[in-house]
């Protein structure tokens, strides 16, 4: 399974992160750190896969950004290097040529395309198309959510208003009175 | 998302308060900036605020991933959780997701929130509570919940029973009882059309395989469908939706092959259906686009650990060795990696890549340097070691610290394996320590010295070859101890040229004077470990009898000495120094040369015991000089007192203390060495470890034996046994028609055993089997260890006194198991 997803830029700073197993906020720190020590050292041309205690290290670059994947002995290396290049594909599918800013300002996004790919240290999904149409019907419900107040309220409203002019109707005619 | 203006300060939107904190100059102002903020969103939450709880929760959550503590906002994640919008759920269960986990209390409250959730008919909050529950479900909430999971992986819709299987599969993770409720769903999975749902199917199976021995019986009788199902992905024409650069849906492939891999492993029904897609993925699957060499390292890997056919195996290992000829550095890894598992299996197949494999050791990358450098170790054979030695040496000259150790240990066992003449050997060997320097392990130098001491025709030449290293350079310690070591041993027959000499190389002539000058350099040198300056002197203490014309210098030197601030020096000194005085009578004897150790097996811990046998017996006269007047009795009085020494010597620490003295058939204590055993599988589970050994208990129905019948005497042992205690009966007779008197029964036993010699019903054996002599020894076993016996019997026969020895090997297993 993967134990955690980091996506750090050049200098270290964690733009997304995403932990599978359960560790404390420094724990992940101090992850965060030592794979960007490991990882900002290698060369170009190094291969993509690096051993870390017991479990490996497989990170691909794309311009600042590192993007890091924790796995252990029971995933393939090869499998989930492949995988990393399909989750930045969907990330680029989305955003429209994806770079740091966009995960900087909507990491909350990138928690949701995450949740949709992976879960629990699983692959769910591994086609960006059949994501993306998830990720988009659920933006359109929370937009409908917001929208429906409105709605409601505008509903409301026009049913009290057709009331008290019936009611301002019957008054007048009763009591042959203008208002 | 736009809300009408109800209050008097909005809180600050995300995205400002991100820009706010990236314009942040300096940590402290991003800390000051996040700490307002934090304060400001803990008075809200305070506030029981509905409408702002979910930006608040959002911009906490970005705080958290900048490594700010969070906790606060658990609650309130809860809370979102419970509301009834689709924006808030989102929020909730994601902070849920990154804040909580098992090990908080507060997690247990969500149980409820996520039983309505699943059952919800809007199938993405449905996903969203599967998605939580997968990431952090304890325990008790997967047997709460269980029941729902399963309800939904039974639903109609793709997208929430993808969801549901995964869940699943952590669900079983935490409880493995619930296998049971989950396993019949499982089976109809394989039929579903959608790949996601598929997927996660298979992962299911996967891990319920792995984890759950009966479940793997069960599945087995599924490889056929497996077997379909990935006949049709190859087969079938292009896929838009499931296609990766022209290969449709890689993933899926290759855990399908994992899969089979689980499923063959040790079960050749299976393994022979699996064979013919193998071959067809093989040779189908193109080799330019990463995605098919993953398909192809998936496969070969199966191929290796299934029960597959020889043909399937020389392909794959025909597949790998195209792997390390392509400039990919990941794929020569992965090769390398693979080959490593593969070269127990099959050698011959391997061997044919041996010279890729060298080139790869002159890699820059460090993790294909050390795959690298482990394939060749397992490659090396009789035929080819002094190439590879070579190849091995340069390496060692150019590689990295970390290495060195390793490799200097390896080589040493592969040319104890292999090598092809002795004095080869020791060249090689000495090549290897002045290259290394001081990273060669410590047993490589004990091991080397027994291997020198072996070859008898090799000390003058060895002590030559040293010699001519240390003169110049002290520095390297492991080659400074060996030297010392030779030449104190053999530094007479150095000089007086008594050794074969070399054609090719200069050969050198040198006084006594100045081999004891470089000795005593080495020891007066700061520089020089605690442990070379002990070698140092006691080679001084050896050369002081060998070399005459030096004995006074050698003395001056171990009266400074005995002056020395390290205990160990010291109180060698003072002894070396006493033997000189009062005991200069003995000195010869004493640091005689030792005797030649012959070299029966070829393990280097048996070189190790011997070594230490005889140094101990070097310097065990040093400490206790009462044991020089022992050497003139009875011999059989040494081996007691030897035996029953205690182990705290000084030379032990420089050797393994647990060493056996009692005989060298010791188990062996192997060193760190990644040659793997060839009688491993694949994966490292020793073949031979299924024995069962039956222990006996308290009974005495272990089969008596027969220690010694000859010349009439015959002596049974009857053994009975309590736990650890075992007592044996003896029984003497004598069959000849003269008794034997004064009969003395002794033993001596391995150290790791106590031994006690009850007295014996008397001395004497009648004639003619007429009557017999009992005695009752009693052995305590603590270590289970294999019990091996001395006896050696004294008695008067025919007014002559007759001794005899034997050795007992073979006594029944239940004595000691």
């Amino acid at each position: 399974m993967i134990k955690a997803i980091l996506v750090f830029n050049t200098r270290g700073q964690p733009r997304a992160i995403r932990f599978f197993e359960s560790c404390s906020t420094e724990l992940q720190q101090k992850l965060i750190r030592e794979s960007y020590q490991i990882i900002s050292k290698r060369d170009i041309n190094a291969c993509n896969f690096v051993e870390y205690n017991d479990n490996k290290l497989i990170y691909r670059q794309y311009a600042t950004l590192y993007f890091v994947f924790v796995i252990d002995s029971s995933e393939s290396e090869y499998d989930i290097y492949e995988l990393i290049h399909i989750f930045v594909q969907c990330l680029d599918q989305y955003f429209e040529n994806v770079c740091e800013l966009d995960l900087i300002f909507h990491s909350d996004k990138v928690n949701h395309i995450l949740n949709e790919f992976f879960m629990g240290g699983f692959i769910v999904e591994r086609s960006p198309d059949l994501i993306l149409n998830d990720i988009r019907t659920q933006i359109r419900l929370e937009r409908q959510d917001s929208g429906v107040l409105k709605q409601m309220g505008s509903k409301i409203k026009s049913v009290v208003d057709t009331k008290t002019e019936k009611m301002k109707l019957d008054v007048e005619k009763k009591f042959d009175i203008k208002l | 998302m736009k809300f009408p203006d109800l209050s008097m300060s909005n809180p600050v939107r995300l995205r400002d308060l991100i820009r706010q904190i990236r314009s942040a100059k300096t940590a402290a102002e991003e800390r000051a900036v996040v700490q307002k903020e934090c304060a400001y969103i803990r008075d809200s939450f305070r506030d029981e605020d509905n409408t702002w709880r979910c930006r608040n929760v959002a911009k906490l959550l970005y705080m958290s991933l900048l490594g700010y503590p969070a906790h606060f906002g658990q609650l309130e994640c809860l809370k979102l959780i419970a509301s009834t919008r689709f924006t808030d759920k989102r929020i909730g269960y994601l902070g849920a997701m990154l804040l909580l986990d098992e090990r908080q209390d507060i997690h247990v409250l969500i149980t409820n929130s996520l039983k309505n959730d699943l059952n919800h008919s809007n199938q993405y909050i449905a996903g969203l509570a599967l998605c939580a529950l997968g990431t952090i479900c304890s325990p008790e909430m997967s047997r709460d919940l269980g029941g729902e999971v399963e309800k939904l992986m039974k639903s109609s819709n793709p997208y929430l029973k993808k969801k549901a299987v995964l869940c699943t599969v952590r669900i079983i993770r935490k409880v493995p009882e619930q296998f049971d409720v989950f396993q019949n769903s499982v089976r109809s999975l394989l039929s579903e059309k959608n790949h996601g749902v598929l997927l996660s199917a298979i992962t299911l199976i996967t891990e319920m395989c792995e984890q759950n021995h009966q479940a793997l019986q069960v599945f087995r009788k599924l490889v056929p469908n497996l077997v379909r199902i990935l006949k049709n992905l190859i087969m079938s024409g292009y896929s838009p939706e499931h296609d990766v650069s022209g290969i449709s849906d890689p993933f899926l492939q290759v855990r399908l092959l994992r899969l089979m891999r689980i499923l063959g492993r040790n079960d050749i029904e299976a393994s022979e259906i699996m064979n013919d897609i193998l071959a067809q993925v093989s040779t189908n699957t193109e080799n330019t686009k990463n995605v098919g060499n993953a398909i192809l390292y998936e496969t070969v890997l199966t191929i290796m650990n299934i029960k597959s056919e020889s043909g399937l195996r020389v392909l794959a290992v025909n597949i790998l060795g195209r792997f390390l000829l392509n400039n990919d550095k990941n794929i020569r890894y992965v090769a390398l990696n693979t080959l490593l598992h593969v070269v127990q299996a099959d050698h011959s197949a391997v061997q044919r890549h041996r010279a890729t494999v060298v080139e790869c050791l002159k890699d820059a990358d460090v993790s294909i340097k050390r795959r690298a450098m482990e394939l060749c170790f397992a490659l090396i054979n009789s035929n080819n070691i002094r190439t590879m030695i070579n190849e091995m040496l340069t390496f060692l000259g150019t590689c990295e610290q970390e290495f060195k150790a390793d490799c200097t240990s390896n080589m040493f066992l592969a040319m104890d394996r292999f090598s092809p003449s002795k004095r080869w050997h020791v060249d090689q060997m000495i090549k290897v320590l002045t290259t290394a320097g001081n990273s060669v392990r410590d047993d490589i130098v004990s091991s080397l010295i027994g291997i020198i001491s072996s070859s008898p025709d090799l000390h003058g030449y060895t002590a030559q070859q040293l010699y001519k290293f240390i003169r110049d350079d002290i520095t390297q310690q492991p080659l400074v101890q060996v030297a010392s070591w030779t030449l104190g041993e053999f530094g007479d027959l150095f000089v007086s040229g008594q050794y074969q000499h070399t054609e090719d190389e200069e050969n050198i002539q040198v006084t006594e004077g100045e081999i004891v000058n470089v000795l005593e350099k080495i020891l007066n040198w700061s520089l020089s470990t605690v442990i070379t300056r002990e070698y140092a002197i006691n080679a001084l203490m050896k050369l002081s009898t060998r070399f005459p014309s030096c004995s006074d210098q050698i003395q001056s030197v171990m009266t400074v000495y005995a002056c020395n601030m390290n205990l160990e020096l010291q109180t060698r000194a003072v002894e070396y120094t006493s033997l000189f005085t009062k005991h200069n009578s003995i000195r010869s004897s004493i640091v005689e040369r030792m005797p030649v150790l012959m070299n029966n097996q070829p393990s280097t811990t048996n070189n190790e015991e011997q070594t230490y046998e005889q140094e101990d017996s070097s310097s065990i006269t040093g400490i206790n000089s009462h044991i020089t007047s022992d050497i003139k009795n009875e011999p059989v009085e040494d081996l007691f007192k030897i035996l029953d020494e205690p182990s705290s010597t000084n030379t032990g620490n420089e050797f393994n203390t647990e060493n056996n003295l009692f005989d060298l058939l010791n188990s062996n204590n192997q060193q760190s060495i990644s040659i793997p055993n060839p009688l491993d599988d694949i994966f490292g589970n020793d073949l031979l470890k299924n024995q069962s050994i039956i222990i006996n208990g308290k009974t005495s129905s272990i089969p008596s034996m027969t220690a010694i019948d000859k010349n009439g005497l015959r002596i049974i042992f009857q053994f009975e046994r309590q736990d650890n205690i075992l007592f044996i009966h003896l029984h003497a007779t004598n069959s000849t028609k003269i008794p034997i008197t004064n009969f003395v029964f002794k033993a001596a036993v391995p150290k790791t055993f106590n031994l006690e010699l009850l007295p014996p019903t008397s001395t004497i054996i009648p004639s003619n089997n007429s009557g017999d002599l009992r005695q009752t020894i009693k052995i305590l076993n603590s270590n289970k260890d294999k019990l091996r016996m001395r006896i050696k019997l004294n008695y008067l026969y025919n007014n002559s006194s007759i001794s005899d020895e034997a050795e007992l090997n073979t006594f029944p297993e239940q004595c000691y198991n």
